[in-house]
């Protein structure tokens, strides 16, 4: 498995670039990941990225865009704007989750 | 001192891949069976979420996926469908579509797939173009009025090849 250098830490990645491992991230870090990928984090971005983190940790997967929108109260036309184009995927980069694969 | 390691550049996945930009999907419905509706929903989901400027174009049968009065009772049936690989005669019993059309309801809404009405919703919230087709409304005499309220116009098989310019395409 490699492993990239984000803002001065060694962490984890898959092919593509998303965090293997759940417990290397922290705040600071998603901060530097929102950045990298040209998100400026707001609260709600964060009570997207927070709901994301804890249902992984219960469900052992990644929420879709559906589910997250479901359980943390933000519709879904909020999350196209707050991550736009690939909401799913972006918050769960910046969660340092694998991509979400669930269908719908 | 800085090794090589630090100053490489962060492996970021690309989410603004040029391939992408600016790439479309015209999505045309033909069929009301429960089981037909699902392909071009899924699929315009999922294509929205990848950020792919998405139309879908209802017609014919596909019309009573927007149809208010009936967008709720889509049905599935075993009449004609042998992957259900039940025997065909089944099929026309009495009641059968009715319980066939619900246990599908059961397994649809088992892995968290909603309901028509509410996909619809989904897909427009994710930005979806929903179009219902003229011949059909004429054939049907239906009106704009008569459809889902997030269907955005009815128009002619023409206008909605114009609209999807350089689109990919499927047919369902």
């Amino acid at each position: 498995m490699s492993t990239t250098m984000i803002g001065g830490r060694e962490v984890h990645v898959d092919e593509e670039g998303f965090l293997t491992q759940y417990d290397e991230w922290d705040e600071d870090l998603a901060k530097q990941l929102a950045a990298l990928i040209g998100v400026d984090l707001t609260d709600r971005h964060w009570t997207a990225i927070r709901f994301l983190r804890r249902d992984y940790r219960s469900q052992g997967e990644t929420a879709t865009l559906r589910r997250a929108a479901q359980l943390c109260g933000i519709p879904i036309k909020e999350l196209f704007q707050l991550f736009p184009k690939k909401p799913a995927k972006k918050m769960a980069y910046i969660a340092g989750l694998p991509k979400p694969h669930g269908c719908v | 001192m800085t090794t090589t390691a630090e100053t490489a550049p962060a492996r970021v996945p690309s989410f603004d891949d040029e391939s992408t930009i600016g790439r479309k999907l015209a999505i045309i419905c033909s069929k009301g069976n429960l089981d037909m509706a699902y392909p071009g929903l899924v699929l315009a989901n999922a294509a929205l979420g990848e950020g792919v400027e998405t139309h879908l174009f209802f017609t014919f049968w596909g019309f009573d996926i927007i149809t208010k009065a009936r967008m709720d009772g889509l049905k599935f049936t075993v009449l004609g469908n042998t992957a259900t690989h039940l025997p065909q005669g089944l099929g026309g019993l009495p009641g059968m579509t009715a319980m066939a059309t619900h246990m599908m309801k059961n397994q649809i809404a088992d892995v968290g797939v909603p309901e028509v009405p509410e996909f619809l919703d989904q897909i427009v919230a994710s930005g979806g173009h929903l179009w219902g087709c003229r011949m059909s409304a004429d054939m049907m005499h239906l009106s704009l009025e008569d459809l889902y309220d997030g269907v955005e116009d009815i128009i002619s098989a023409a206008d909605f090849i114009e609209k999807t310019d350089g689109a990919q395409l499927l047919f369902i």
